[in-house]
């Protein structure tokens, strides 16, 4: 039976024709800029100097405090420089720029053998030292997430292959050509927490991904495929164990408190990387697409810059209006095409001067279809009259901290209200407010 | 390189409200088509004054008041439409324009323009025509040859299929049946309104004049009940939002059109009836729960 959830929309279907037949293929560009603030949480600190010479794989930031990961070098070559960069958000994180000497030199690797036969105890440092963050998009550290407090139990852990952004293939690619590995992660994560059940998560618009995920989870203990209803946003972590477990997490909780764990399919890749040949997270597969002139996926070393990839690809297909790293559902704007990516960048998305245009906001019209897409059922309509009145307190009992920002409720608005917008600034704001008054009480 | 810099999602539904619209506008005409065929080009001349006058008022008051004009959402060519189908082809142009007038300005602007009218600008306007100029509301012509008559509610007799035809006195787009039927059918096909209201308010017409004994067929064929169920009562605006309080709402209609044409001093109930639902809709929706929230274990309070 094919599992799914209460809501959804089902945007731009067609948007993954462009790549989803493109085998992936490997770019190296001649420099790389590591940002240091690729994982949720306090943004690693540089280790090396300009003039350094650097092996692939070779540790470049420190990870600091509780959510911290290394950095690692992504080729081998010289440190030009160690500066702030401008990035996507407010503050320019650290960033080691690193010229390639094209010989791709590792470090001491420390591979660690099977999956099924290393010490689990051994599994969940491995990811630590890889640097592995979740690659889906929401960069929160994989060992932290795999690091369960005694009182805290996990039945099920979720690989997330459902890929319900649109334009992105590179996780459909990756199940394709990579599908042992995926199982390998999944089961390294399912050892190291001792878990009796791994299921894999696939929308059904991915068949042949189905088919080899199935063939791959063949005889492995414990795995199976789950075929999902294609939907966004099916891969929300939220709606995704509601989808395949039938349980919520619970409001303002976090998945392990109704016994579940989510990785993306990339990620259990990457644990697989990690556990069986002690290698850390220096690549990573992103979807290039829209208007390109050869759209691609590539395996992509961290830290390479848009415009180089852009270049890879053949170039814009005409004047750019629009760039963004991921999906055009959930995806971040780029002020420029200078900016490197990392490691949960899994796609690059141009759109014409046409598409970007932005349509003008009208009055609401009282559809009702933003309730009822809504995957949380929030009233949106509601909350964005709170929101517009500044009123944080009704958004708060409107319960906009439920919000997952999907856009969903701003995708079907016929009114183009920008209502995914407005509560992205209302949960900012109320949070802001929390901090402020924790920060007054402790006085 | 000047990119646009927004927040996600970057895609929006091509189903705009000016795309609802249109497809209202389109799922009208066989409505206009055979207004124009039985009443001629009197019912025509109606039309194009009521759809001009109602778009003039809003640019009009837009402008007046530096709103943003609006026009573009066709939301008050819709209106001005709908007006024109709903009144007689005797109508005369002054009495269309003025209806036009008070839709647009009085019962949608004055409130705060669209999505914040609580009545149905287009019904509410017939409303005003009904009780200030009652005598040339109620002079229906029967079709092709434009004798006086009565309707088929208030004395006029006729056939299954002539009321299915449209060949009976009325309003200009509310007599042919078969022209609603298509209109409806556009309007569910491009998934512009959805079946529960016309479905509910049919059905529990149906069945209230069956419980009062009155003839089924004659009741959901005559006068502007199927007219009103598609393309009144279903107005995004005026009705609820929830799902159970739309079933609560087309109920309403449905038993409020019966009851008014069994026992009210009038031959027609439907204008006064969608009317009644429209004010009691936020009260519908205030008595329906929400739909439950994720992650929630006792139902939220609103």
């Amino acid at each position: 039976m094919k599992a799914t959830f209460h809501g959804g929309v089902h945007p731009a279907h067609s948007s993954k024709h462009a790549t989803s037949s493109l085998p992936v293929r490997d770019f190296v560009s001649d420099t790389v800029q590591l940002v240091m603030n690729m994982n949720i949480g306090a943004p690693s600190a540089p280790c090396v100097k300009k003039g350094d010479h650097v092996l692939m794989g070779q540790v470049i930031g420190e990870p600091v405090g509780p959510l911290g990961v290394p950095v690692h070098a992504s080729v081998s070559g010289e440190v030009v420089s160690v500066e702030p960069l401008p990035y996507l958000g407010e503050v320019p994180p650290m960033c080691v720029t690193i010229r390639n000497d094209f010989q791709d030199e590792w470090v001491e690797l420390n591979p660690l053998g099977s999956v099924e036969k290393v010490d689990p105890a051994l599994i969940i440092p491995a990811i630590k030292a890889a640097g592995i963050t979740g690659m889906g998009g929401a960069s929160f550290p994989t060992h932290v997430k795999l690091s369960l407090r005694p009182d805290q139990k996990c039945d099920y852990i979720i690989a997330n292959g459902a890929e319900c952004e649109t334009h992105l293939t590179c996780d459909h690619r990756l199940m394709l050509e990579h599908s042992v590995r995926v199982v390998d992660g999944l089961r390294a994560a399912m050892r190291a927490l001792n878990v009796k059940e791994g299921i894999i998560a696939i929308e059904d618009n991915k068949p042949d991904a189905i088919e080899a995920m199935t063939a791959a989870a063949k005889d492995r203990t414990g795995v199976r495929v789950q075929v999902l209803k294609t939907k966004y946003p099916q891969g929300g972590e939220k709606q995704l164990i509601e989808a395949v477990t039938g349980r919520q997490v619970p409001s303002g909780g976090l998945p392990i408190q109704c016994g579940c764990v989510v990785l993306n399919v990339a990620t259990c890749a990457a644990i697989a990387d990690a556990v069986i040949d002690g290698r850390p997270l220096v690549t990573r597969l992103c979807t290039v697409t829209g208007h390109v002139r050869q759209p691609a996926n590539l395996r992509l070393r961290i830290g390479t810059i848009t415009n180089d990839i852009i270049g890879e690809c053949g170039g814009y297909e005409d004047e750019p209006g629009k760039i963004f790293f991921g999906g055009a559902m959930t995806g971040l704007c780029l002020p420029n095409d200078t900016m490197p990516t990392s490691k949960s960048t899994g796609g690059i998305v141009v759109f014409s001067k046409a598409e970007a245009r932005s349509m003008e906001e009208g009055p609401c019209i009282r559809c009702g279809k933003c309730s009822e897409v809504c995957p949380m059922g929030l009233n949106p309509y509601m909350i964005k009259a709170a929101a517009d009145a500044d009123d944080l307190e009704k958004a708060k009992k409107l319960n906009v901290m439920d919000c997952t920002v999907c856009g969903s409720c701003s995708f079907i608005c016929p009114a183009r209200r920008w209502l995914t917008a407005s509560f992205k600034i209302a949960k900012s704001n109320i949070m802001q407010q929390a901090k402020k008054a924790k920060e007054a009480a402790a006085k | 390189m000047s990119l646009i810099l927004s927040t996600a999602p970057h895609i929006r539904t091509p189903h705009s409200t000016q795309r609802l619209m249109g497809n209202v506008l389109i799922s009208l005409l066989p409505c206009v088509a055979a207004g124009i065929y039985f009443f001629g080009w009197a019912a025509a001349l109606v039309l194009a004054v009521s759809t001009a006058s109602a778009v003039l008022a809003e640019f009009v008051w837009q402008k007046l008041t530096h709103k943003t004009v609006r026009i573009n959402d066709l939301s008050a060519a819709v209106t001005g439409l709908l007006i024109g189908l709903v009144v007689t082809p005797k109508a005369p142009w002054w009495m269309v324009m003025i209806a036009s007038f008070f839709a647009i300005i009085i019962v949608k602007q004055l409130f705060g323009g669209l999505g914040d009218n609580f009545l149905n600008p287009a019904l509410t306007a017939r409303a005003v025509l009904l009780a200030s100029w009652p005598a040339i509301m109620t002079t229906h012509v029967t079709p092709v040859d434009a004798v006086t008559s009565a309707t088929p509610l208030a004395g006029y007799s006729a056939t299954t299929m002539d009321l299915l035809l449209g060949k009976v006195p009325g309003a200009i787009g509310e007599t042919c049946k078969i022209a609603i039927l298509i209109g409806l059918a556009y309007l569910l096909i491009t998934r512009t309104i959805r079946w529960e209201i016309p479905v509910f308010v049919v059905g529990s017409a149906a069945v209230m004049s069956l419980l009062l004994g009155m003839d089924v067929l004659t009741t959901v064929l005559s006068g502007g009940l199927l007219f009103g169920a598609v393309y009144m009562a279903t107005d995004y605006v005026t009705s609820p939002m929830k799902r159970w309080s739309t079933l609560v709402y087309s109920i309403g209609v449905g038993v409020m059109i019966v009851l008014i044409r069994k026992f009210g001093a009038y031959p027609e109930g439907v204008t006064y009836a969608i009317m009644l639902m429209n004010i009691c809709a936020p009260l519908f929706d205030r008595m329906f729960p929400d739909r439950k929230l994720y992650g929630h274990k006792k139902e939220a309070k609103a």
